[in-house]
């Protein structure tokens, strides 16, 4: 039971950092970005491959992990930032795919569907289960801090203000002489590299990746959290992905009362409920809860 | 062999070319991609497979009930959760079309499971025409798909319920000022739209199979499909589609065949950068 719950915060914790590299392209600038799924993937991967193969350390390995992530960020922004944001939409969610269709075929590179396993996370095996799941909540938990911190600092500060202002009015902002495209970039990309960075803390976490883990849906789930926490508020990204796991766990205990209940049907109960929910939150309670402070520029 | 290619390129842009075409035409009224969209691919296909298989009619009357149904399931969602949303943004829109398609997924899954099931519809060898074989299914749906676009070309041009959307797609205060009522063309628009993604479903079902994501699957393509062509322009979407067809099936000469979806994306990409407009679409608008 103490594994449970401190498995589970663990995983928000990772939540967590998805939810802050979304704030900072959706709640912060306002880019749709649905590839979220593909950069966590690519994080994952990149730390997965960084300490199994290239034998890096943890510490480097999750550097490269935001390197890369940043990377596949810009790559993907730089040809369609300028675009609307239903195509920009579109891309990211392309982009997705696109990455679980190489994840699953270039067995050379990442082992295909059979995932990789076996990636070293700290201290694993030199202490008991519960020692190391105490440890990695502890090492998520300050990796969190530092990224909530490097979050609220950047969009307290003038730089921020530049993207509320490119998201509330794109034209006003370009009017002020700002070159919104490269703003815009920039947001994605930083965005894009917390993402990578999530990944590679999942990937040490749990010492096992496939490509079945980043299916499209995990960019929903982030968007709920953001959604429910507060979008465009980082301390609101953090406890949105605290009350996605409540609702994500929440609705598997739920479920188990629902009887005669095949596990495809309850697995597929609980995905509605999710998508149920994020209308609901979207049409009626878009601010979430905690709203966006300093709106004033 | 390379003609061979062509040949299935076409039959592949055939079977995207009508949710194509439903995506652009709800574009064009809309003036927005639903993502919804996709969902409405299984919707289609389980409702023809339900009547076809369970009920043991034919294929043509499964394919009127599977327009049918997904127009319907298409009407209730926009009804329901899209529309509420006016003039909150593109953004809302997409995440809100998107949960939508998340729901109705599931709940496909939830009736049907995960299995992929096969239409009841008689085997019949492949014809070889000068070397290139010919399936029979695929031409059927070749057949229908080109059937069906010609109805829906003739109901725009000469009815005057066709005459009313594009009306509203070219200049929506203008017909407004003239009686026509909105609501029931937006209506109108998301069930054609949704009822001939839900048709295409079911063509895809009657060839291969029918499993909950694969509207999913073959989103990737006919959002590819329908900007290629010019979102909003339909002879565009059937262009789009059968350009589409063609590069990814000649792309499998070099290519293997699950990275089929991947040629669409790069498709966009390029269609993104160098002309965002399309082959046959307006920017101005």
């Amino acid at each position: 039971m103490e594994n449970y719950i401190l498995g589970i915060l663990t995983t928000s914790g990772v939540y967590a950092l998805l939810a802050l590299g979304l704030n900072m392209t959706w709640g912060v600038t306002g880019i749709a970005n649905f590839g979220l799924a593909g950069f966590f993937a690519v994080g994952a991967y990149a730390a997965a491959i960084g300490s199994t193969v290239l034998g890096l350390p943890i510490w480097a390995s999750a550097l490269l992990s935001i390197a890369v992530g940043g990377l596949f960020g810009l790559l993907v922004s730089m040809s369609t930032i300028r675009l609307r944001g239903d195509y920009l939409a579109i891309v990211t969610l392309g982009f997705t795919e696109v990455i679980r269709l190489v994840a699953s075929n270039e067995t050379w590179l990442t082992k295909g569907t059979d995932g990789i396993s076996g990636i070293p996370g700290p201290f694993r095996g030199q202490v008991t289960p519960t020692e190391y799941n105490m440890i990695s909540l502890g090492i998520v938990t300050l990796v969190v801090i530092a990224a909530l911190i490097f979050c609220v600092r950047l969009v307290s500060s003038p730089y921020g203000r530049v993207l509320r202002a490119i998201r509330d009015d794109e034209g006003v902002a370009m009017a002020a002489g700002k070159n919104a495209t490269m703003f815009k970039l920039q947001a994605f990309v930083i965005g894009a590299a917390l993402m990578g960075l999530g990944g590679a803390v999942y990937a040490h976490y749990t010492s096992y990746i496939s490509p079945d883990l980043f299916r499209p849906l995990i960019s929903i789930y982030i968007f709920l959290a953001l959604t429910i926490g507060g979008s465009g508020n980082n301390f609101g990204a953090v406890l949105g992905s605290i009350l996605l796991l409540v609702l994500l766990e929440g609705s598997r205990f739920v479920m188990e009362w629902v009887p005669g209940l095949t596990g495809v049907q309850s697995a597929a109960m609980r995905e509605a409920i999710i998508g149920l929910v994020l209308i609901v939150m979207t049409r009626f309670a878009a601010q979430g809860i905690l709203r966006e402070r300093n709106k004033q520029y | 062999m390379f003609l061979q290619y062509i040949v299935n390129g076409i039959f592949y842009g055939a079977t995207l070319a009508l949710p194509a075409i439903g995506l652009t035409l709800i574009f064009a009224v809309l003036r927005f991609p639903t993502f919804a969209l996709a969902a409405h691919l299984a919707v289609g296909a389980y409702a023809g497979y339900v009547l076809n298989v369970w009920f043991g009619l034919p294929v043509v009357p499964s394919y009127v009930f599977a327009f049918i149904v997904a127009g319907l399931v298409g009407v209730v969602g926009d009804e329901v959760a899209v529309k509420p949303l006016d003039g909150r943004g593109s953004l809302s829109v997409a995440i809100v079309t998107i949960a939508l398609s998340i729901i109705i997924e599931n709940v496909m899954r939830f009736s049907f499971g995960n299995e992929l099931r096969g239409f009841d519809v008689p085997l019949y060898r492949d014809a070889v025409f000068g070397g290139v074989r010919f399936g029979f299914q695929q031409v059927i749906n070749f057949g229908a798909a080109l059937v069906i676009m010609l109805v829906v070309f003739g109901f725009l041009t000469f009815t005057t319920l066709g005459k009313a959307m594009r009306a509203v797609a070219d200049n929506p205060s203008l017909a407004a000022l003239r009686g026509i009522n909105p609501h029931f063309i937006r209506r109108f628009a998301v069930f054609l739209g949704m009822g001939l993604a839900g048709l295409g479903g079911a063509l895809i079902a009657a060839e291969t199979s029918v499993d909950p994501l694969m509207g999913t699957r073959t989103m990737l393509p006919i959002f590819a499909a329908a900007i290629l062509g010019g979102l909003g322009s339909i002879p565009g979407a059937v262009l789009g589609a059968i350009i589409i067809g063609i590069i990814s099936e000649t792309a499998l000469m070099f290519i293997p065949p699950t990275y089929r979806s991947a040629v669409s994306f790069f498709v966009l990409i390029i269609v993104l950068s160098f002309r965002p407009q399309g082959i046959l679409g307006d920017l101005k608008k």
